[in-house]
């Protein structure tokens, strides 16, 4: 069983619309993870069922027992992060603040300071309109995003994919470099970038790239709206010479791609033209580069 | 006064936006543009200012002192986080887990701890024209975007009194960074697309201002294409639409060589008018 992981550094350069696309070519060869778990769009695309979904639990944060509180302000002396503001005279903890440390639990000669198990969001496991597993995720509305939830939906993916003796995993990332994507990538075989010719699009694909190579995972690169900036998709394609990353496609700045999204189909169901062949040989190309590592 | 510039979905045109609208209202008023996205901070692509200053910015990492330590294992006890763990006789840091909480150091009975300044990202303060502007960027591999952009607005607050108009340009998404982006500010701008996906992200990102009790706005971009259900929805929840941005491909070709928008396409500026007089409006009717 492989992992293939598609990301983009910057959002919006289509990479949930692509990796749809990839989901249903790969029909039930593969189990699908979406990983972008803090915007997590996949499932507008692939009509999951959501036959079964859990809760995640992530982390802990604390809480003032205000009969026990004795207002030494020990607690809110030693939060690093201005989570105890004092409020009507009494020490009380600011939830979004609050990094769940337990610093102050350690430093309450009270014992007045309990820390308390967070739900951070749901996950789920769905069988999906392309004959597939797929597996996804909610993040709670500002929820720290430390990438055990992106680990949670990819090691069920991994054991479902496991299970059912598959081929691929197919992983859609979230942007940017932090802590989520870096879960994302951990464990990948085989690394799809999508981006697109304008500079904030180059900048972002560069910064990702500089990831990607410190976990030494073998990458392709998908350019998308290739034609509305020819020059600066030279600079994308020199870019992908120079660091050895393989060459997968151009895809054209075509609206088609809104059009399917808003019927809620993925490009390869919508469309059976230029658009699906592009989008069909690059599915073919990546799987057949996954095979070789 | 600050405004933040979010969006729940990415590529929705929050540095379009963050650029073109600082980059005109800097043209009678006092501005400051801060890249919050530290991630994959894009604004400086289009604000090519001078440079006036730049500073390395570190977080509070705890370092072991072999000598000091007694292996009492209280350390690696107290973290939450792992970034601290005892293997044989041997106390390891891993420095991309820790969240600075000091609990390790000023817990560990013998000193054996102390809290060391770690690089994680550098700040630049630009100046082009009549707008400054300020922005941070995380090196690459940490992973904790939270305590530069905690840092990078304060640096912003001891540097630019209430007279500036403060525009942060935030990041994706809505968990910590957005937070950590949006919470100081008096007003947020979330600009989205009329697609499926742009209105679910949306409705996320209202949610999340809802949580954090902000006043908020929307701004449609690329309108035109994909569907009504964005404008239902805003109707619906009763949230105001500041404005409907218009889907050009002249816009696209603009964005992608780092050029500014309202200086070339006149309907486009009257939209940036119209957005700016908006806020202008904010700011006297005294939202701080």
């Amino acid at each position: 069983m492989k992992e293939i992981v598609i990301i983009s550094g910057k959002g919006g350069t289509g990479k949930t619309s692509i990796t749809a696309s990839f989901a249903m070519l790969g029909g039930k060869d593969i189990v699908v993870a979406d990983c972008d778990v803090d915007a997590a769009d996949m499932h507008l695309l692939m009509q999951p069922d959501w036959e079964r979904s859990e809760d995640f639990y992530s982390g802990v944060i604390a809480e003032i027992d205000q009969e026990k509180c004795i207002k030494c302000g020990k607690c809110a002396d030693v939060c690093r992060f201005n989570a105890i503001p004092i409020i009507d005279e009494k020490y009380v903890v600011n939830t979004l603040n609050c990094e769940g440390c337990s610093y102050c639990f350690h430093v309450c000669p009270a014992d007045a300071i309990s820390m308390n198990e967070q739900n951070v969001g749901e996950w789920y496991i769905s069988n999906t309109k392309a004959d597939n597993v797929m597996v996804h995720a909610r993040l709670g509305i500002g929820a720290e995003n430390s990438g055990k939830l992106v680990a949670k939906v990819k090691n069920e993916a991994k054991r479902i994919a496991d299970e059912t003796d598959k081929q691929f995993i197919v992983v859609d990332g979230s942007p940017g470099i932090g802590c989520p994507v870096v879960s994302s990538l951990s464990g990948a075989d085989f690394v799809v970038l999508v981006t697109e010719p304008t500079v904030s699009g180059l900048h972002d694909l560069k910064r990702v790239y500089e990831l990607v190579k410190k976990f030494n995972i073998p990458a392709g690169c998908i350019i998308n709206k290739a034609d509305l900036n020819t020059k600066v998709a030279q600079q994308v394609e020199k870019f992908l010479k120079k660091e050895k990353i393989t060459y997968i496609a151009d895809l054209p700045y075509d609206e088609t791609f809104t059009k399917a999204m808003t019927k809620g189909q993925t490009i390869v169901e919508y469309d059976d033209t230029n658009l699906k062949n592009i989008v069909v040989n690059s599915w073919e190309k990546i799987k057949e580069h996954t095979n070789k590592i | 006064m600050k405004i933040a510039i979010a969006s729940g979905k990415g590529g929705t045109g929050k540095t379009t936006l963050s650029v073109n609208l600082a980059s005109f209202l800097a043209e009678s008023r006092k501005v400051v543009l801060c890249d919050l996205d530290v991630e994959e901070p894009n604004s400086g692509l289009f604000i090519k200012g001078k440079l006036i200053h730049r500073e390395d910015k570190f977080k509070m990492i705890p370092e072991w002192e072999k000598d000091r330590c007694t292996l009492c294992g209280h350390c690696h006890k107290v973290c939450n986080f792992h970034a601290v763990i005892q293997l044989g006789d041997q106390i390891m840091v891993f420095p991309e887990l820790c969240h600075s909480c000091y609990a390790c150091s000023e817990l560990c009975p013998v000193d054996a701890l102390p809290m060391i300044p770690q690089k994680m990202g550098e700040l630049k303060q630009f100046k082009k024209e009549e707008l400054s502007f300020v922005e941070s960027r995380l090196d690459i591999g940490q992973e904790q975007a939270v305590p530069l952009i905690a840092q990078t607005l304060e640096y912003l607050d001891k540097n630019f009194d209430d007279d500036f108009i403060k525009l942060y340009d935030a990041p994706p998404g809505t968990s910590c960074p957005v937070i950590e982006a949006t919470k100081d500010a008096d007003f947020v701008i979330l600009i989205t697309e009329p697609t499926p996906f742009g209105l679910h992200d949306l409705k996320l990102a209202v949610d999340t201002m809802r949580e954090l009790k902000k006043d908020f706005g929307i701004i449609v971009n690329r309108h035109g294409i994909g569907n009504n259900d964005v404008l239902t929805y805003c109707q619906k929840e009763n949230i105001p639409v500041l404005s409907k941005l218009l889907n050009d491909r002249r816009v696209a070709e603009l964005y992608s060589r780092g050029n500014l928008i309202y200086q070339k396409i006149p309907e486009f500026k009257k939209q940036i008018e119209n957005i700016a007089d908006y806020i202008l409006k904010l700011q006297k009717e005294g939202i701080r």
